[in-house]
């Protein structure tokens, strides 16, 4: 199959718009979890996220005027808006523009988003029930669609190559990349814009995330401490919002036009837990395998690990369970291998949190540094794997798997290495 | 100029985002204003909305400029 690799980033998350400021505030350890004030929040278990820092732009905050005309952002919901400033990020640093037919119909998007545009159906429901169906708005439907967002950045930008979208959940963003991956390894594209988007931070997916007894709800008062993958205090995941995107390429397409070719998607798996809609599976089995068949289609062993992007969500079930399942796959090698959750800085992105994970793989290969687990304070098992608590660490990093698991059982493993491996 | 004039050419701008000055009575909101079949949905609504008025699906067919939005509603708003 042919080569793919990884030429443009884009990032819109809790610690800021843009790769670079969203990466130098994940290695300073700051957290992106902050009181919900945007609705009222008194009555809900749970009134914290990660939210996105609204602005002007400067400083690293979000200004969605630079990325979407105010009259289109007014038809949809935010994840979308998102989706449309990361995949523009990611495209201006692939520096690919693609304008003649040939280079357009080569150029995809594959886009997901593990719940859409929730807010919107919302208010839509109580426009209808109190003002009746003549009020429902003709951008109700394509402004909430979950492919929407792959339709907007493909009529933005000119990409007529295959216009695709997933959905599974949290596992969403790394089955994009993953998927996208293959479409270029088969040749259906030269160029493919991947990645995750999720706008979920409204009352209505707040109090259904709390139905689940998914949320953390026992650090409203403080927020930054709320996030703690593998700590003995943790009791949730922090929902988050924002988008991450790749530009995914062919690996000649690239060097013959010159591209920084930032590292190589060499492996992708993917499995079923066929256990439980929220929970994992006790055996953590299904991780072992997505994450064992994404090493045997990179063709390396468990050795070649050097750092390992964690779902970790900081729930108390499933980050022990991951754990067991990574130390099971690297058996001999889990001491020193480090892992870490960046979901302790930036919250829990849903659809979009595989995407931006991979970014952070990326990134941890080209800076050749792991982040930190924030707030781990006090591990709640022991483990020979280094979980690089509070402080990120400099290290030697040739490949890096990144873990992606969702409700329904679905799981994605994205497995990155080097460009000059 | 009328009351109904100006309120119509209020929402034509803010619903299209256009400069006020390309909103005269003979532009056509899609081949002048650049909406598309949905935002000339969402206009008649706004129109609804603003005026308090029905405007039933055979008139909003007929209503293409802002000249017919003005002349309709005109009509059709009580003082």
């Amino acid at each position: 199959m042919r080569r793919v690799v990884v030429t443009g980033l884009g990032v819109v998350s809790p610690l800021g718009c843009g790769v670079d400021v969203t990466w130098q505030r994940i290695l300073a350890g700051l957290s992106g979890a902050r009181p919900v004030e945007a609705f009222e929040t008194a009555d809900l278990p749970c009134r914290i996220a990660c939210t996105i820092p609204l602005g002007d732009g400067a400083d690293g905050t979000f200004n969605p005027d630079d990325w979407m005309e105010p009259k289109e952002q007014r038809k949809v919901d935010p994840f979308i808006v998102y989706a449309m400033a990361a995949a523009r990020q990611a495209l201006d640093d692939a520096d690919w523009r693609p304008t003649s037919y040939e280079d357009q119909i080569a150029s995809g998007v594959l886009i997901g988003s593990g719940i859409g545009g929730v807010g919107g159906i919302y208010d839509a429901s109580i426009t209808l029930h109190e003002r009746g169906p003549r009020r429902v708005s003709p951008f109700f439907i394509p402004g909430r669609l979950i492919n929407l967002a792959s339709g907007y950045v493909s009529i933005a930008n000119g990409l007529k190559g295959p216009n695709h979208s997933v959905v599974t959940a949290c596992s969403t963003g790394a089955h994009a990349i993953g998927d996208a991956a293959r479409l270029i390894a088969l040749g259906d594209a030269e160029v493919m814009i991947a990645g995750g988007t999720e706008s979920p931070v409204n009352r209505l997916a707040l109090a259904g995330f709390s139905a689940c007894r998914a949320l953390s709800t026992s650090f409203n008062d403080t927020p930054e401490r709320a996030s703690r993958p593998y700590d003995r205090d943790r009791d949730g995941f922090v929902m988050g919002e924002g988008a991450g995107v790749v530009v995914l390429e062919e690996r000649n397409h690239a060097i013959a036009r010159g591209a920084r070719i930032y590292a190589e998607v060499v492996g992708y798996g993917l499995s079923g837990d066929a256990y439980h809609i929220t929970s994992p599976a006790e055996d953590g089995d299904g991780a072992f395998r997505c994450m064992q068949a994404a090493l045997k289609r990179a063709g390396l062993s468990p050795a070649d690990i050097d750092y390992i992007n964690a779902h970790g969500t900081s729930t108390p079930v499933g980050d022990e369970i991951e754990l067991r399942a990574v130390e099971r796959l690297l058996g001999d090698n889990a001491r020193g291998t480090l892992m870490s959750s960046t979901k302790s800085s930036i919250g829990h992105l849903l659809g979009a949190a595989g995407a931006v994970e991979a970014i952070f793989g990326v990134l941890a290969i080209r800076d050749q540094i792991a982040p930190a687990t924030l707030n781990l304070d006090n591990p709640s098992v022991e483990t020979d794997i280094d979980l690089v608590p509070h402080e990120p660490r400099k290290a030697v990093i040739g490949a890096v798997l990144s873990n992606s698991f969702g409700f329904g059982g679905t799981n994605a493993s994205l497995i990155l290495r080097h460009p000059d491996a | 100029m009328s009351d109904i004039a100006d309120r119509v050419k209020k929402i034509v701008v803010e619903h299209l985002g256009v400069d006020a000055d390309k909103v005269t009575e003979s532009a056509n909101f899609i081949d002048d204003l650049g909406a598309d079949s949905l935002d000339t949905v969402e206009l008649v609504m706004a129109f609804e909305e603003g005026f308090g008025v029905e405007i039933p699906d055979d008139a909003a067919e007929t209503i293409v400029t802002v000249g017919d939005a003005i002349k309709f509603l005109e009509k059709n708003v009580s003082a």
